[in-house]
């Protein structure tokens, strides 16, 4: 592995989708940029998501669709982005949903069309009788998360920025109100500015220098199919479920209920997959009944920081006033070339030039309270709780 | 501390009770699993025996479970004659019902959970049941895997030719399911598995034209090698196979040494150089592994090859390690399997003992591989459902599919990667699609490892294992659907949080808006 360097312009904790996409985006401006990761690159949700990127709820909205088109010759890597997406759905209930989602995304000046069940199958072949309608996003898309994340750590690299994997960052180093370094078990990096976007473990991070960034941590399950016949619009989705075809022709789709875990500085312990694959490949045979034949060949769980709002926070802090904090809540990879530009201009700028972000500052949550994740229910399962339903005859006499 | 609130869209609370609950449940039927559950059942315990076999034709042709490689007859379409010929082939299974036990066929086990880290809303241990048909969750209180050991495979030019089988491919074929159709074979490897290989092909009548072997000098004992009158071809291996409308016709082998090449005839060529432990379901568990090289690779994590790390689940046989990359002896088999149900029963006894470690079966695997690679031209395929070659694998090439590569993904190979870290097989799988097939990987997941190893100049042991996920068989949609789920998982299904208010528009977000919008989109995340 390589030497650990005595310091840099800005430090990126965190070799996921936003603090890689800021520290490509601080490359570009000149600066000498290390990319800390306690693991390896696009190890957590980065690479784990369903690849979407069409965020019309958020301030970022213009710049993602902005960035997304011209992201392949930008990095000089492929991302496998493909454009447009259509939304469609086998009840009225979820149809109604979309239609509000169409209207929104007009009302922004992005053209949506609506499809009723013929045209829903033209784009999407494998979608059946069961269809009651859709919508077509004619922008947004999705891409190859593995692909993408792994694209910002080859540009990065290629201006000369560095990310070292396998090397966590282990506490913030400040001097006089302001940040000076990170430590690392290979040793101290000294640094101008300090850019958290570790996910889950930021909330550990930043409390060492009486930052409070509030999170909880939970899973997130998906599956993926062998390969069908490309559709026509690869960003096909609905019924409960986001995911998309992949180039490739896999069927990856997620959604359904969560866990909260606990996850220290050091990450998640474990990601497990459970059961509910069965509940998702339910779900997209329904969507897909053309692809009820397909094999399921793999699933996989993530694990996903949200905030109390469910909102990012990306902001530079005041005290100290050379640490930028972000986390996009769950919801990062789509929006990820527009967050690292984001961050790039509160490193260098000191403010956001293309979108206000002022409601993504930490500061909204100065007020909340020490038991807000109990309030919510936003902690893990109990063992007691877990065991509910158990009929008592069922219970390990084993044990 | 205020009111302790609830998560309506979390998990807990939304697994149903399973199908059925059992003392014990036992995967896998052949010599350690039916021996565990004779002891179980004998014992009193309510004991319920799995096995796959006969697996669907359509996963045979997917070397699933097993590298059949594609010799064997029409027979296997016929899933009644194939369920008679398992039944006959396995005469203790009938042994197991008498002493109680209950067995079912042709039934698969594609997961296998435990509550455990981040998974404490799963109320009990379940394992994944299905059929051709319909999938269903069993819960039990032990679990005793008999999972078995499978074929390392090995690619070199046209080993996707019908009648390049695995040493426990054509063992199902001559044995479980009598349907192998070869006559003539040549046999790679010349230690204990290629022995055992060569002795049940006699046993069958069948021919053997020659072992052959990458190494120097033969692997295994010099007289018991001379008793099986075949000709041991050392320090050679196949460089190229012919091939005609039956699969395999001959097979070419090269002297490492000299470069000289012969051509012998034959319509198989089983693949004996190592097992390997089906490991699967244990990994999807999240029990410990470990790599034992002596043990044909990554193995179960246990102190004496029945316990592992989680206290419901046991080892029977060959899936607790294969020493020195070859089945352990039927005897040892049904020994293990005993000791197993008795663990798992808490019932005192005998207490295993790790397998005899001797021959370094991994080592072997990688000097294999590394005569393979000095042998044959890169363009040689290595993931058969990717259709990704050694030296895309190596360049770390992006999948055709992507059109022509950048000129930085060019300059991105293997030499490249490993200076930002050590080998990550889940990363190089990723970007190259190796391994990210229909077969889940059986044909190449250890190849793979192996091909990294000796190009990256360390020893295969160094390279972190490749993870299983379930489904650990590729079963359909439609089988694997849960027609019959929680009704709070119907009810409160969201598709991403459900956190009130994350979908606001940003312009909204603190105006009377915000209800109105999280009512209008019910959580819906299309993002």
């Amino acid at each position: 592995m390589s030497n650990l360097p005595a310091g840099a312009d800005v430090v990126v904790v965190g070799a996921g989708v936003t603090g890689l996409s800021a520290a490509w985006r601080l490359a570009q401006s000149g600066l000498a940029v290390v990319v800390l990761d306690k693991g390896v690159v696009g190890w957590e949700a980065s690479g784990r998501n369903g690849g979407g990127a069409s965020h019309y709820h958020s301030p970022l909205f213009h710049e993602e669709q902005r960035a997304w088109p011209l992201l392949d010759e930008e990095l000089g890597y492929a991302t496998e982005y493909r454009r447009e997406r259509v939304i469609f759905a086998t009840t009225e209930h979820h149809l109604s949903h979309y239609r509000h989602m169409a209207e929104i995304c007009r009302g922004l000046g992005y053209r949506v069309d609506d499809l009723d069940p013929a045209q829903v199958r033209e784009f999407v072949p494998l979608a059946g009788d069961n269809v009651t309608g859709g919508i077509h996003l004619r922008f947004g898309g999705q891409a190859n998360p593995q692909r993408t994340v792994q694209a910002y750590a080859w540009a990065l690299m290629d201006l000369g920025g560095r990310c070292l994997q396998h090397t966590p960052a282990t506490a913030i180093v400040t001097r006089g109100g302001r940040v000076t370094g990170v430590e690392t078990p290979r040793g101290r990096i000294a640094c101008d500015h300090l850019v958290v976007a570790a996910g889950p473990q930021a909330e550990a991070l930043l409390a060492g220098v009486g930052v409070r960034l509030p999170l909880a941590a939970a899973r997130a399950e998906m599956i993926v199919t062998e390969p069908a016949p490309p559709m026509p619009v690869g960003g096909a989705d609905g019924n409960g479920l986001y995911g998309r075809q992949t180039l490739r022709g896999n069927l990856a789709y997620g959604g359904g209920p969560h866990e909260w875990m606990e996850v220290d500085e050091r990450g998640p312990r474990a990601r497990p997959s459970t059961p509910l694959l069965r509940n998702l490949a339910k779900r997209v045979a329904e969507l897909l009944p053309k692809a009820a034949h397909l094999r399921v060949i793999r699933s996989w769980a993530g694990v996903v920081e949200n905030t109390p709002d469910g909102r990012p926070v990306i902001d530079r802090l005041d005290n100290p006033g050379n640490l930028t904090i972000a986390t996009m809540s769950g919801v990062g990879f789509g929006l990820s070339p527009a967050s690292g530009r984001a961050i790039r201009d509160l490193v260098i700028d000191g403010r956001c030039g293309f979108a206000d972000i002022s409601k993504l500052s930490l500061g909204r949550f100065a007020d909340l309270e020490d038991d807000w994740r109990e309030g919510r229910g936003w902690v893990p399962t109990s063992h007691a709780q877990g065991l509910v339903g158990l009929s008592a005859h069922a219970r390990p006499s084993l044990d | 501390m205020g009111p302790r609130g609830f998560d309506a869209k979390a998990m807990a609370g939304k697994v149903p009770a399973p199908e059925r609950r059992v003392d014990l449940l036992v995967v896998g039927a052949g010599p350690a699993g039916v021996a565990a559950a004779i002891e179980a059942a004998s014992a009193g315990a309510e004991v319920l025996l799995v096995d796959e076999n006969p697996v669907a034709a359509g996963l045979m042709g997917l070397d699933t479970p097993l590298y059949y490689g594609g010799r064997y007859s029409a027979a296997v379409q016929n899933k009644g004659r194939m369920l008679q010929q398992v039944i006959a082939a396995n005469p203790r299974l009938e042994e197991a019902i008498e002493a109680g036990v209950e067995v079912e066929l042709g039934v698969y086990v594609w997961g296998a959970f435990a509550p455990g880290d981040g998974l404490a809303s799963l109320p009990e241990p379940l394992a994944g049941l299905a059929d051709e048909e319909r999938s269903w969750m069993v819960g039990f209180r032990r679990l005793i895997l008999a999972t078995g050991a499978r074929d390392v495979a090995f690619a070199f030019p046209r080993w996707d030719q019908p009648g390049v089988v695995g040493a426990r491919g054509f063992g199902a074929l001559t044995g479980t399911y009598d349907a192998f159709t070869g006559r003539r074979l040549v046999i790679l490897g010349s230690g204990a598995l290629a022995m055992e290989t060569a002795r049940l092909a006699f046993a069958k009548g069948l021919e053997v034209a020659a072992l052959i072997e990458a190494r120097p000098d033969a692997q295994s004992d010099p007289a018991e090698l001379r008793a099986l009158g075949v000709p041991i071809i050392t320090g050679h291996v196949p460089v190229s196979a012919s091939s005609g409308l039956d699969g395999l016709s001959g097979i070419t082998i090269r002297d490492v040494t000299s470069g000289d090449e012969t051509t012998i005839a034959c319509d198989t060529a089983v693949q004996a150089i190592s097992l390997t432990p089906v490991i699967e379901l244990l990994n999807v568990l999240g029990a410990d592994l470990v790599m034992a090289p002596h043990l044909g690779g990554h193995a179960p994590k246990s102190a004496d090859g029945i316990a592992t790390s989680l206290s419901q689940v046991f080892l029977a046989g060959d899936v607790a390690g294969v020493p020195g990359g070859a089945s352990r002896p039927l005897e040892a088999a049904r020994l293990s399997g005993r000791m197993a149900a008795r663990a798992a029963l808490g019932l005192s006894g005998e207490t295993g003992q790790s397998p005899i470690a001797g021959f370094d079966a991994l080592a072997y695997q990688q000097d294999w591989m590394r005569a393979l690679i000095a042998g044959a031209d890169g363009a040689v395929i290595v993931c058969q459902c990717e259709g990704v070659s050694r030296e895309a694998l190596l360049d770390v090439r992006q999948p055709n599919y992507l059109g022509a590569p950048s000129a930085g993904m060019r300059r991105r190979d293997l030499s490249v990667l490993l200076r930002d870290g050590p080998a990550n097989l889940d990363q190089i799988k990723r970007l190259t699609r190796a391994c990210m097939g229909p077969c889940q990987a059986r044909r190449c997941r250890e190849q793979v490892a192996l091909t990294i190893a000796c190009a990256s100049g360390v020893s295969a042991r160094d390279i972190p294992l490749a993870g299983h996920r379930a489904p650990v068989r590729p079963l359909p949609l439609a089988v694997l659907a849960e027609m019959d789920e929680h009704r709070d998982m119907t009810r409160l299904w969201d598709v991403w949080f459900g956190i009130r208010g994350q979908w606001t528009p940003y312009d909204d977000i603190g105006t009377d808006r915000e209800d109105l919008h999280a009512d209008l989109l019910g959580g819906d995340m299309h993002a």
